[in-house]
């Protein structure tokens, strides 16, 4: 029986440094096999693990469509993913999954979408929005909202000032602490809310961040009339396993490694909010 | 099935060990209780001599006594910490294995021992519990390959409960004292032997090559007597309502806090419980720095790491593990897995050091009394 445990080795194909602790790797299966039976979705993630240290769960930003390399965007920030910082091109690691539950992306076809993020580079909506990209006929009006700490947090300009030029597509950048060059909003998200433009009728939100913030977010589109439902939050807890089986990522019933990591507002509640959970 | 509607037979006490001869000779690892270290722990055994006979316990919140009884019955006495469990989930056990050569790396998974082995003495609060394992481990999305090597290979002679301690619930929570399901076979101890029956084919066989004969009426009855006794002695309860609803509608309640004063989050309820099933992974490089060993462990939602996510403990207080701990067992577990994750076998009320009872705790959240 195949374990659900084993990883499988990945090439690194490239690494690259997007700002001072964060980077990207760019990932290929060793065995061709595994390559092409490798299939996932936006919101996805996998476990990457470094050798003698350990495994952390890191979302999937390439597209779905590209056949042969599995992009990882990673925040150095303890244990693990600073060890893993220091690999290097032709470097191998393990690798596990896909797991998980990705975005709605096919119910939201035909529908507007937000896209509301929160710290550095949020990883799990950039394979949204790259998603929407490529597929952009197929969706309503585009919202882009990114919200960073300080304005020196801004990473992917290029991508922004790209996403801007796409047709029917808004993009809005805040900055809690902003300087003198930082032509954006300094401010939360939330204050730009009104300058979104989306039919709260037939919308999908889509929230990644700090919990904090997509719970203020999800209520301001609530008080704007969007269903409970089409609000949707990319969810992190402690990962173990990420198969249901080591307890550690429990949201009330929820195992959010294979029931999400996307929930709709719905289905976390009453829970969402609530400290101890 | 015939396998269950054969007629009960009688097995002398004397004739206990060509039980466990058969079963030796059917290939079998044989796993029974015996007493260690002051208590009823479950190991291999050889011959029936080293079963705790003539053994009783008192158990009280906090409270572990075992004494000798006065009487030669093998199985006279409830649970100790540990039984099926760790036979089944083990409590640390070698995942995979990773070689490290120049820029590459090879998987291997580590296989998982699959003896076959036969449990004797089991009781139907534990064989509750194997069934929720079963669930979480393997009717899930994703499937444990150790787990399910152990358990295909599995045999349960099981035994009802004639002697339950203070701390028991089993009756109220549906799932003891006498063991209906997931058996191969099941003994009830009378004073000069006991009543065996089968529940499987497996079972059938074995009971067939036993020196037995037709269990008389009068020790039927005597057998069905100790069961409903056992069931009536049980002093303690959990609210019979939907407690999900009840503890999720609480998640602010004083006692939470009150508990918390006395909880020392040593994390010994979620040990010894048949049901929990957190684990946690590592890794153990060799020292060569060539292969390294990927493990999981036993983890408790009491222990600091269990919420840990970069930076932020989401559980630092013990009023909120407190809280997971009984919102899961007695809420969570009816979302997750159809019932109470709670078999009412009482252990985290005997070996929380503080004697913390949740029956008691449950109902005061849920009712605003004690039961
Ligand atoms: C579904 C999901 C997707 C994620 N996607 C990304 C991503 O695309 N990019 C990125 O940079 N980060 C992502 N994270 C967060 C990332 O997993 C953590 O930053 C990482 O586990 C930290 O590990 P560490 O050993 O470096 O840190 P330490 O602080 O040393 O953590 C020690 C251990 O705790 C556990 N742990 C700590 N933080 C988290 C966490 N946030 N989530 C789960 N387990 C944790 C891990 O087992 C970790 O090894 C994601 C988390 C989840 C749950
Ligand atoms: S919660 Fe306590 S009584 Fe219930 S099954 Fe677990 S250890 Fe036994
Ligand atoms: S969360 Fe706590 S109560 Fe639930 S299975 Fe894990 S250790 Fe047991
Ligand atoms: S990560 Fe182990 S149960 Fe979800």
């Amino acid at each position: 029986m195949n374990s659900p445990y084993l990883p499988q080795e990945a090439r690194i194909i490239e690494r690259i440094e997007e700002s001072p602790g964060l980077f990207t790797l760019r990932l290929h299966f060793t065995e061709p096999k595994r390559q092409e039976a490798y299939h996932f979705e936006p919101g996805q993630f996998n476990m990457l693990y470094l050798y003698g240290v350990g495994e952390i769960p890191i979302s999937i930003v390439s597209d779905p469509k590209d056949e042969h390399i599995i992009d990882h965007t990673i925040r150095a920030v303890g244990r693990v993913s600073q060890a893993m910082s220091r690999l290097k091109t032709g470097q191998s690691i393990g690798l596990r999954g896909p797991f998980g539950r990705g975005w709605p992306l096919q119910t939201a076809e035909g529908r507007d979408v937000v896209v509301v993020t929160g710290g550095l580079g949020c990883a799990p909506v950039v394979s949204v929005i790259n998603y929407i990209q490529h597929r952009r006929e197929r969706f309503g009006k585009l919202n882009i909202v990114q919200g960073v700490k300080h304005s020196s947090d801004f990473i992917w300009k290029e991508r922004y000032d790209h996403w801007r030029q796409m047709p029917d597509t808004t993009v809005l950048l805040a900055a809690d602490r902003g300087d003198p060059i930082w032509p954006w909003h300094v401010g939360r998200v939330t204050d730009l809310f009104d300058q979104l433009d989306f039919d709260p009728a037939n919308v999908s939100v889509m929230l990644c961040g700090p919990e904090g913030m997509m719970h203020v977010v999800a209520r301001q589109m609530l008080e704007r009339n969007v269903n409970e439902n089409e609000i949707w939050l990319s969810m992190e807890r402690n990962m173990q396993c990420a198969v249901g089986h080591c307890g550690h990522c429990q949201y009330g019933a929820h195992f959010i490694c294979k029931n999400g990591p996307v929930f709709s507002y719905a289905e976390l509640q009453p829970l969402f909010g609530q400290p101890g959970f | 099935m015939s396998a269950t509607s054969h007629s009960p037979v009688f097995l002398h006490h004397n004739d206990l060990q060509q039980l466990l001869q058969i079963l030796q000779h059917d290939g079998y690892t044989c796993i029974g209780p015996q007493v260690r270290d002051g208590v009823i722990h479950y190991d291999h055994i050889d011959t029936v001599e080293q079963l705790p006979r003539g053994y009783g316990q008192h158990q009280q919140p906090g409270h572990y006594q075992l004494e000798p009884a006065g009487h030669d019955r093998y199985f006279a006495w409830a649970n100790g910490p540990q039984a099926l469990k760790p036979w089944l989930f083990s409590p640390r056990e070698a995942l995979w294995q990773c070689q490290a050569g120049e820029d590459k790396l090879a998987f291997e998974q580590v296989a998982a021992e699959d003896d076959p082995l036969a449990v004797f003495g089991v009781r139907a609060c534990d064989i509750a519990a194997l069934y929720l394992h079963d669930k979480h481990f393997l009717q899930q999305t994703h499937r444990d390959p150790g787990y399910r090597s152990r358990r295909q290979n599995l045999l349960l002679v099981a035994v009802n409960c004639s002697h339950p301690a203070e701390t028991c619930f089993c009756a109220s929570t549906g799932d003891g004292p006498e063991v209906h399901y997931g058996h191969d076979l099941v003994l009830s101890e009378l004073s000069e032997g006991f009543i065996v029956q089968a529940h499987t084919e497996k079972g059938l066989s074995i009971l067939a090559r036993l020196p037995a004969e037709t269990a008389s009426q009068s020790r039927i009855a005597a057998a069905q007597a100790s069961s409903r006794a056992a069931a009536e002695q049980q002093g303690r309860r959990l609210p019979s309502q939907d407690l999900q609803a009840a503890l999720f509608a609480n998640l602010d309640h004083p006692r939470w806090e009150d508990i918390a004063r006395r909880c020392l989050s040593c994390g010994n309820c979620t040990s010894v419980c048949p049901t929990c099933f957190c684990h946690r992974e590592f890794d153990e490089p060799s020292l060569d720095g060539q292969t390294s060993t990927h493990y999981r462990q036993w983890d408790s939602c009491f222990n600091q790491g269990h919420s840990y996510i970069h930076g932020i403990t989401l559980r630092a207080e013990t009023r909120l593990r407190y809280r997971q701990w009984l919102t899961h067992k007695l809420g969570s577990w009816h979302q997750q897995y159809g019932r109470s994750g709670c078999v009412g076998c009482g252990r985290c009320i005997s070996w929380c050091p503080v004697g913390i009872d949740l029956t008691a705790e449950a109902s005061l959240i849920c009712t605003g009394s004690e039961a």
